[in-house]
């Protein structure tokens, strides 16, 4: 095939992937390397790309210190107790002390943030939620980032990381290919700050045909974080930590506002509160230590995401579903009313698309709600992702390798949901992760680690060969059949994509089994994850765009492929609402208070997965 | 669908191929103009929507759960600041007009370059802190939270948590 290969060598910081932790990423490595090259490479275009692509009507972590109102352990231990204590609180502690930097220079930028006319300070959401007018959020970061970068490569898709062969497990650059163009291209670099996205439309949607496009996270967001590091030997923690969000039905519009700000509140089908009636039972199943209910009337102590999510599922199960959004009260303030509607043409217009469509005035009718199929990513209420050091002040020895957000492969970091055990990042703590890589970064090429690095032609071949065999692929079998898209010798990425999706629902506890799986299950769903790694060597692409979507199922496949492998490994249920391991139904504290750490080998694809302790913050008394 | 584009106001520029997050937006090579190639990959995200300079793209809602016969429109300005919302229900009992400000500066004005402003010290490189840092932190003259200013320590297992 013609396509050029086209070699951008002498890089220093390599961002792979600018959403909101990209972008950060190459904003601040200019400030610590302003003598360094500093190069983006993003499969869509940096000022529409990433989970804040279509904007964003909150910025969810902001400690509002400046104001008196937060410290940044008071969000560690909300973060830990949404979590049900499985979280890294080096990481934690040290995204919350920066955060409000990040966002104080948004607001410099011309960021529109609102403003509380009685105390001048932000005007909050929640304890955690500011509320801005933020259509604009995602040009107005990808303008920093474009200022600092020495280029950027839009529509490259990148597909695997370079290793260096001159030093095991030191990572050298990274290829892919232009959406556009189809040229192989070849980026040679020092360190590379994996700023890639999380994994939507890996389970089976809980809508079908068109509607498999309104997924609640994008579904450009691929996976690829996880398909980039796991497919570099990169440990990874907490995978089997996937989120299934309650939101309203079909659109997923957000419903934090909604619950924070408009106060509205939940209902079953037949008007009745439902959520405290399941909640003795689910003290017994997860403990005390969790789910405390006098605790949690008396010291506003908040319930955990995935244990509302538990009352809800139950409710529905038991035949009282749906279950309503009373918004009624609320939208007879018309301001409030207002906000409502903002807050979707902020961040989520597929709803107010839906409202207007089905003629659902929630002044007048109270809209259903739903819970969704279930999500891997690392920067909202979960914190799947890379096993990355901590910062050298903060961070407990097991915790500490040298540079703050590397991963465990030499010169590989990571942002974002590219980053495990770190949720409520969102997308200001995402961004201010990205500048924590990029000054860690520039510090380990400061201290000679990227020296000496050594890419073969051979590598780069291979990676070459490799990235266009489906359109190879395509063109041998192709004219074995008449027309159409039923080959005996290949699948599409669609068909790819159909059997992952089937496959993550039934045997890992995806929406058509009420979250639920086991070891049985896990068991059957890996042999068949197999197979279709082999199929996915088969898979063809008719054209560019579909050889992207074939990376992109790709990267998809090994990320699923990591939730069967950490969703076996913790015999319990630890996140019930979430999903539930139906061979252990209760949280094991004696056995799993512990983080899940996995590595896939690259050569042989084998998994080994051990525990990794798990550090609280407590006051130093 | 999703997004859709009308034949008679598009002139094949291509402002949506180049924008358009999910690579769907693509330009039909018989009529040169721009359609949506994989209506099940598009997030309704409007990106191609407040792009076009012929509001030429509009979305219907997902066939399979939203029904004909609404309206949801935009027009994004940078020059004023601003992008304009109209909503009109399918039932047309409900048509609204919403305002929301997209920058306080004028666009693209108000970001640093960082290869301008003084360089880094080699103490500020062996601290914690990031550009702008302490100050941006609480725009006062505080200093950056340590696990020491701050009174705490990291504790192993279940005894740490409460």
């Amino acid at each position: 095939m013609g396509y050029k290969t086209i070699v951008e060598d002498n890089i220093d910081i390599l961002v792979a992937g600018a959403g909101l932790g990209g972008t950060g990423a190459a904003f601040e490595a200019r400030y610590w390397g302003q003598d360094k090259k500093i190069v983006i490479a993003e499969k869509a275009n940096i000022d529409r790309s990433g989970a804040v692509a279509q904007g964003l009507y909150a910025i969810n972590c902001y400690m509002g210190t400046r104001f008196g109102e937060n410290n940044p352990e008071d969000h560690v231990r909300y973060a830990r107790i949404d979590l049900m204590g499985m979280v890294r609180e080096d990481l934690l502690f040290d995204m919350a002390r920066h955060v409000d930097s990040a966002v104080h220079q948004f607001e410099e930028w011309g960021m529109p943030i609102m403003r509380n006319p009685k105390t001048g300070a932000y005007l909050r959401e929640g304890r955690w939620q500011i509320m801005i007018h933020g259509e604009s959020y995602k040009p107005l970061v990808a303008g920093a980032a474009k200022k600092s970068a020495d280029k950027v490569f839009n529509r490259i898709c990148v597909t695997h990381l370079l290793m260096d062969e001159s030093k095991p497990n030191r990572v050298a650059g990274a290829v892919g290919f232009n959406v556009r163009t189809g040229n192989y291209h070849v980026f040679k670099s020092k360190t590379v700050i994996v700023g890639a996205g999380g994994a939507s439309n890996i389970y089976k949607p809980r809508s079908v045909g068109e509607g498999a496009g309104r997924v609640w996270y994008a579904p450009w967001s691929s996976g690829s974080a996880y398909g980039l590091l796991i497919g570099a030997g990169a440990k990874m923690t907490q995978m089997e930590n996937r989120i299934v969000l309650a939101r309203f039905k079909d659109g997923y519009g957000p419903v934090g506002a909604y619950f924070l700000h408009l106060k509205t509140y939940t209902q079953n089908a037949y008007g009745e509160e439902y959520e405290s009636k399941w909640f003795p039972a689910l003290e017994e199943m997860v403990g005390k230590r969790y789910l405390d209910i006098e605790a949690s009337h008396l010291t506003h102590r908040p319930i955990p995401t995935c244990l509302r999510n538990h009352a809800l599922i139950s409710e529905v199960n038991a035949g009282r579903g749906p279950i309503h959004m009373v918004t009624m009260e609320a939208f007879q303030d018309p301001h409030l009313e207002e906000i409502g509607w903002h807050n979707f043409l902020g961040m989520t217009v597929g709803q107010a698309v839906l409202w207007a469509a089905t003629d659902v005035d929630p002044k007048y009718e109270n809209p259903e709600l739903t819970t969704s199929e279930p999500y891997v990513m690392g920067s909202h209420a979960t914190g799947c992702g890379a096993w990355c050091s901590g910062p050298e002040d903060v961070s407990p020895p097991e915790y500490f390798w040298g540079y703050n957000r590397m991963t465990t492969v030499e010169g590989l970091f990571g942002a974002g949901d590219a980053v495990g055990g770190t949720p409520h990042a969102f997308s200001s703590g995402s961004f201010t992760e990205g500048r924590l890589a990029a000054k860690a970064a520039c510090q380990y090429i400061d201290d000679g680690k990227g020296e000496g690095i050594i890419v073969s032609q051979e590598q780069i071949e291979r990676r070459k060969k490799e990235i266009y065999k489906p359109m190879e692929h395509y063109r041998i079998y192709r004219n074995e059949i008449t027309a159409g898209t039923v080959n005996p010798n290949y699948i599409n990425p669609r068909q790819a994509l159909d059997r992952l999706q089937k496959l993550m629902d039934e045997y890992a506890g995806g929406v058509t089994v009420s979250y639920m799986t086991n070891d049985k299950l896990l068991n059957i769903g890996l042999k068949k994850m197999k197979i279709l790694e082999e199929d996915l060597e088969k898979i063809a692409a008719e054209n560019i765009h579909e050889l992207l979507r074939a990376w992109e199922v790709k990267h998809r496949h090994l990320t699923s492929e990591a939730v069967f492998h950490h969703t076996l490994f913790r015999k319990e249920t630890r996140w019930p609402g979430y999903y539930y391991r139906g061979d252990h139904m209760t949280v094991d504290d004696d056995n799993w208070h512990v983080l899940t750490v996995s590595r896939r080998d690259p050569e042989t694809g084998e998994y080994t997965m051990e525990k990794a302790p798990c550090y609280h913050l407590v006051d130093d008394k | 669908m999703p997004t859709f584009v009308y034949m008679t106001r598009c002139d094949g520029c291509g402002q949506c191929v180049d924008i358009c997050p999910s690579d769907i937006m693509h330009i039909d090579k018989v009529t040169r103009r721009a359609y949506n190639i994989e209506p099940s990959m598009c997030w309704e995200c409007y990106s191609c929507v407040k792009a076009c300079p012929h509001q030429a793209i509009d979305c219907r809602g997902y066939a399979d759960f939203a029904p004909l016969g609404h309206s949801v429109r935009v027009k994004r300005d940078e020059e004023k600041g601003v992008i304009a919302w109209r909503i009109k229900f399918r039932n047309g009992k409900k048509d609204m007009d919403l305002l929301a400000p997209i920058t306080t500066k004028p666009w693209g004005t108000c970001i640093p370059q960082l290869r301008e402003v003084p360089a880094p010290t080699q103490e500020q490189r062996n601290s914690q802190l990031l550009f702008n840092e302490p100050k941006y932190i609480r725009m006062d003259d505080g200093d950056i939270h340590t696990l020491k200013s701050n009174g705490l320590k990291m504790v192993e297992g279940v005894e740490g948590y409460s």
